[in-house]
């Protein structure tokens, strides 16, 4: 593989691994603040769609990922709501507008299949860009790469520089002790079930618009579940969640370029690797090896190490608080 | 600043567990708030700290009423909680902790708010890692955090609800330096809760003694325990007419045992039950009695120690194991670990009975769940489902879902929330189960009901098993001076 | 009727009223007349004895899964994995199909056998995970799910292609012995009819009239109490999976030898997750699923008709699901908490087992 095809391969690669980093930082929101958004998979198809529909109506782009935004937090509220309110499973809702969201989107979308649409255009930063290796991969690319290399970094900070995020982790370890001081936990859940939702519909939006140009029926049917599992695997912090969509991205990437050039590639097995290792890592933490693991290690190394690898959920989510 | 409780009430349903309490609070002292389980003692703090609303009453801080609806306004006020397990954020840092609820900037400044956390800390003469895990610390340590954390946000009432226990003797001197050094230097008041009379009687200036929800008591400090015992646990009854029981071969042996589980450990406990005996293990919630009886049901795993049942050992067996070996175990949260709510009485009588086929005989089941119906006086229907029976019914159905031949029988709280003939009416069912052979293991919060039912007594207290003395030369006065850790 | 029936009966109706009241306003906003769409549905899927013969042929995998689904539901488990269970089904009837030849009435038979096997295995894995590692069997069942998917891709253009080169959409047909005997005429098979029934009856009569039954029933509720009431919570746990995984994996058998007679990529066709849709409505009351099974069925087939008729896509029928459960779930919310309020307001206290007292002096919630 020449060094050309290899950059051009690692900035298609950073694009389309775009609208997944997008979705999976919303659902860590929301999974911070303990609820658990099972809607992603039609959430993300449904926004894809009525974001084309606008845009293509409209031709503003920006109309059009507002349009997303709201449809994605309507249907994270349905669920915190369902499950603050009406006291059902969060699980429960969740998965029911999964499928709903499908079939929606196929409906609404049907007369805007295979037809061109606004589209976000396409912004190479002026300096940057000239930058060897490093320019073509990263600031070749349109305005929402940019945005999610940019809300993945906004995210860390927020969550582990600011008062607000401190809440949210708060809020999601052990609401009760958030409450006690002063906290008001049904609130944050809610507000971050709005936001990540609406993440979560800016990324499908990001799909129809900026990657995967157009509308057709299953456009990005199973980025949700993935996303899902970038999540979990990524441990519920923004950068691993970065490293975990675009290690995605590429291990995609590479399954098609060894399906073009060489036979025989174990490529079922690569397809295979997230999936078993989202197992693996969920098994690890369930079962309390990677506790060992850390005690195991020398004192001076277990607080950097516990930081790079903790990957326990917050311990309140999919739970209801009833406070005293 | 000077709080004063006035009335205070609060019913839940029909149990109260305050009534008509009033205290006074004057700054500059450090108060002790005495009394068993039950007493009151964490409800009347809760009401104060904000927690929870009283039924009825008023909280005057320095001539003025409050109402606290969050505990939030009632920091705001002066008064601050210390809860006896620290409501604080386990996988978080040390800084973070503090600074959750602490007012800032937008940003936050790691290194500011550490200094700030180290400085008060210091004032205190305590030392604190600001980097540290919080799940990582001890509880004292813990404690700390959350003692600096309150008085950093200027809590004048600092509320401590039974601070020592699990913590080691020299982080307890640490603390006791500091809580003098806070009412007496720094003129803040302290309010210490306790069952531990020694400590109470060596550190507070001055103590009220809570019983069954109401005050029976106050004292200036230091004073006799003798007194201060009889008002906590009550005057004795006359011994009852005691049967002397037929016993038979040892049925449990508990083998230094040793448990461990995040705020306790329980060592080297031995002793040893007979065929058709009654034991009491006395002692406060969370002295290990729990724990205890989960291991020798085989659902917990013991530190080290042995467990044999007629001779035989049962280490690691699982409880399936036990329960077939004629072990049982009723838990005290009867519809959370005993009962599945959603189920009628016939289908816990199914459930439970073996009748050898794989098929469900709902003639037999309902023929079964009328004879325990009317065997246990049980006041419902075969088909009706257990959440919609009172306390007293559904402890009447757990001891009717019991294998007939048992070897040994553990029960937490067999009357708890019971009025008084089904309390008689259990222990009626119990001691018919002596008579067969069984050997009984249980617990209860009265030392009453300890003393005059069980055979011999064991009591749990300071993280270890006292000798198990025999009921008829025990009294309310020695129990008492045992669990509240009186060096005799 | 009381004031209480009567809102019994409003809530009941309401999750059907508010459905074909959502998808009619959007059948209007793309310009369909919703009483003719309607009407398309039913027709396309009762006009004639082949149509009757498809709702059946697609209810036949679904109330195998519904079945299933009601044994893991009963034990309080999310088997969102069902998909992959349908797909090691289909996986293990074809490779019988394609490399063994036996009499004719052992053949089927075994593929049958050997689909429960596998799906019995994959449903194991996950209910053994959450055992041993305290995996949740939502995430696990989901990376199962794709397991299975890239396993099915895998044989289809890999090892089952036949030597002269293949499609990767599919296997070869399989042979004449090996795919369900169809009746005259129609697209299903008798076989797979008596199935579904034989697997329904099973499932009901296990949940009605067994010990186990009674089991997982106080497991869903209560895994705590079940466990101290001697129930061995760990083993049912699998052993439910497991049989959830052998009536999934038949479904997918029905689907490789009789729908297809091959195995395709993503053979399982959403009828897993569909499947659990079914079970929420009916909300484990085990009667109402062959009915619910049956409408689901024919307004997915009378849906394709849509397509043809009036140019309107076929997904209109999804949205009527979608909507009706989604209503049905929040509306079983609502007449939740209207039941609370009124038990309360009448004086009776709900009942807890610490006599509605705080448990004790340590503890941090009353």
């Amino acid at each position: 593989m020449t060094n050309q095809v290899l950059i051009s391969m690692l900035a298609s690669v950073v694009a389309t691994s775009s609208p997944l980093l997008t979705a999976a930082l919303g659902e860590m929101l929301t999974e911070r603040a303990g609820v658990v958004n099972l809607s992603l998979d039609g959430t993300i198809l449904l926004a894809a769609a009525l974001a084309f529909i606008v845009g293509y109506h409209t031709g503003s782009v920006p109309l059009a990922f507002a349009v997303a935004a709201i449809v994605g937090a309507i249907m994270a509220l349905i669920v915190a709501l369902g499950s603050i309110v009406l006291r059902q499973e969060q699980v429960a809702i969740g998965f029911v507008l999964t499928l709903l969201g499908d079939s929606l989107s196929a409906f609404v979308g049907q007369s805007y299949t295979r037809i061109r649409g606004a589209s976000v255009p396409h912004w190479p930063l002026p300096l940057l860009e000239r930058i060897p290796v490093l320019g073509p991969i990263l600031f070749q690319q349109n305005v929402v790469v940019y945005a999610s290399i940019a809300l993945m970094l906004l995210a860390w900070w927020w969550l582990y520089r600011t008062r607000a995020g401190l809440r949210l982790r708060a809020t999601g370890e052990r609401p009760v002790s958030a409450y006690v001081r002063g906290v008001p936990v049904q609130r944050v859940r809610l507000l971050y079930a709005a936001l990540g939702g609406a993440l979560v519909g800016c990324a499908g939006a990001m799909y129809s618009m900026a990657i995967q140009l157009g509308w057709a029926k299953g456009h990005t049917r199973g980025m949700g579940w993935i996303a899902l599992a970038i999540v979990i695997f990524g441990g519920w912090h923004p950068m691993r969640i970065a490293l975990g969509a675009y290690l995605f991205g590429a291990l995609k990437a590479l399954v098609t370029y060894l399906q073009r050039t060489v036979p025989g590639a174990p490529v079922t097995l690569l397809n295979m690797a997230p999936w078993l290792l989202m197992i693996a890592t969920l098994a690890l933490v369930g079962s309390g090896w990677l506790e060992r693991l850390l005690l195991s290690l020398p004192a001076r190394l277990q607080r950097p190490a516990r930081r790079l690898l903790r990957s326990s959920p917050p311990e309140a989510m999919g739970t209801r608080f009833v406070r005293g | 600043m000077r709080v004063e409780l006035q009335n205070i009430t609060k019913l839940f349903g029909e149990l109260r567990a305050n009534d008509d309490v009033t205290l006074t609070f004057e700054p500059g002292r450090i108060y002790g708030l005495l009394g068993e389980n039950g007493a009151g003692k964490s409800t009347l703090m809760k009401i104060l700290s904000g927690f929870q609303p009283a039924t009825s009453g008023m909280i005057v801080v320095d001539g003025q009423e409050h109402r606290f609806p969050e505990p939030q306004d009632a920091v705001q006020v002066g008064i601050g909680m210390l809860h006896q397990d620290p409501l604080d954020f386990p996988p978080l840092q040390v800084w973070e902790n503090f600074a959750i609820g602490y007012p800032g900037r937008f940003v936050l400044d790691r290194r500011a708010i550490s200094r700030i956390l180290t400085d008060q800390a210091r004032a205190m003469g305590l030392n604190l890692d600001p980097d540290a895990f919080v799940d990582r610390l001890t509880v004292g340590e813990r404690q700390e955090l959350e003692i600096v954390r309150l008085l950093a946000l200027g809590v004048k009432l600092l509320i401590l609800d039974e601070p020592t226990t699990g913590i080691s003797a020299d982080q307890k001197d640490l603390l006791f330096g500091t809580l003098r050094r806070l009412a007496h230097d720094q003129g803040l008041t302290v309010v210490f809760v306790s069952h531990k009379l020694e400590e109470v009687v060596s550190l507070c200036d001055e103590a009220y003694v809570l019983r069954r929800g109401r005050l029976v008591g106050a004292a200036e400090m230091p004073t006799e325990t003798a007194h201060l015992v009889e008002l906590m646990f009550g005057a004795p009854l006359p011994p009852s007419g005691r049967a002397v029981p037929q016993l038979g071969d040892v049925a449990l042996d508990i083998q230094n045992i040793s448990v461990r589980s995040h705020r306790l450990c329980l060592a080297d406990v031995c002793f040893q039950v007979r065929s058709g005996e009654v034991v009491g293990l006395a002692g406060l919630e969370g002295s290990g009695q729990s724990e205890l009886m989960r291991v020798c049901a085989g659902l917990m795993e013991p530190l080290k120690g042995q467990v044999s049942i007629d001779g035989a050992a049962v280490n690691g067996r699982g409880y399936n194991a036990l329960l077939k070996r004629g072990i049982a175990y009723l838990p005290a949260g009867r519809l959370e670990e005993g009962l599945v709510s959603g189920l009628t009485i016939a289908e816990h009588v199914a459930l439970v009975d073996d009748n050898g086929s794989p098929w469900l005989d709902r003639e037999r089941a309902l023929a079964r769940a009328r004879a325990c119906i009317e065997a246990f006086a049980i006041q419902g229907a075969p088909d009706t489902l257990v959440e919609s029976l009172s306390g007293g019914n559904q402890q009447r159905l757990a001891l009717a879902l019991l294998p007939r031949n048992l070897r040994v029988l553990l029960m937490e709280h067999p009357t708890r929330g019971l009025d008084v003939s089904s309390s008689a009416w259990v222990w009626q069912a119990l001691l018919n189960r002596r008579q067969e052979g069984t050997a009984i293991v249980f617990t209860s919060a009265d030392l009453d009901e300890i003393l005059e039912r069980s055979d011999r007594i064991v009591v749990l207290t300071g993280g270890h098993a006292v000798e198990p003395q025999d009921a008829g030369h025990a009294t309310v006065e020695g129990l008492g001076h045992l669990i509240a850790e009186v060096r005799q | 009727m009381s004031e209480l029936s009567w809102r019994k009966v409003l809530l009941g109706l309401a999750p059907f009223v508010l459905a074909l009241a959502s998808v009619s306003a959007l059948l209007v906003a793309v310009g369909a007349p919703p009483g003719e769409a309607y009407r398309q549905i039913l027709q396309g899927a009762f006009e004639s004895p082949a149509k009757m013969a498809d709702v059946l042929a697609f209810g036949v995998p679904l109330l195998l899964c519904a079945s299933g689904l009601l044994l893991t539901f009963t034990a309080g488990l999310w088997n969102i994995g069902i998909e992959g269970q349908i797909a090691m089904g289909a996986i293990f009837a074809s490779a019988v199909a394609l490399y063994v030849r036996l009499p004719a009435g052992l053949q089927i038979p075994l593929e049958i056998l050997a689909a429960m096997v596998g799906g019995a295995l994959w449903a194991a894995i996950a209910a053994w995970l959450r055992n041993v590692a305290q995996v949740n069997e939502i995430f696990s069942g989901t990376a199962l799910n794709y397991l299975a998917t890239n396993l099915t891709t895998w044989l289809i253009s890999g090892p089952w292609q036949p030597p002269e080169g293949g499609s990767v959409h599919s296997t070869p047909i399989f042979g004449r012995h090996a795919v369900l005997p169809m009746m005259t005429g129609l697209r299903v098979s008798w076989v797979a009819l008596l199935l579904a029934a034989l697997g329904f009856a099973v499932v009901v009569l296990a949940l009605r009239g067994t010990h186990w039954g009674l089991q997982l029933r106080a497991m869903g509720r209560s895994r705590a109490s079940a466990h101290i009431l001697g129930v061995r919570v760990e083993r049912n746990t699998i052993l439910s999976m497991a049989a959830c995984g052998a009536l999934a994996g038949v479904a997918g058998a029905m689907r490789a030898l009789g729908t297809y007679q091959s195995l395709r990529p993503l053979i399982s066709g959403n009828i897993g997750f569909l499947a659990l849709l079914v079970v929420m409505l009916a909300s484990t009351k085990a009667t109402w699923v062959p009915f619910i099974v049956v409408f689901f069925a024919a307004i997915l087939t009378g849906s394709q008709r849509l397509n043809l008729v009036m140019q309107l896509d076929d997904s209109a029928g999804g949205v009527l699901q979608g909507f009706l459960v989604l209503f049905a779930v929040l509306i079983g919310g609502v007449r939740q908490r209207l039941e609370a309020a009124s038990t309360a307001s009448r004086g009776r206290q709900p009942q807890s087992s610490a006599g509605a007292g705080p448990a004790g002096e340590g503890e941090a919630l009353a």
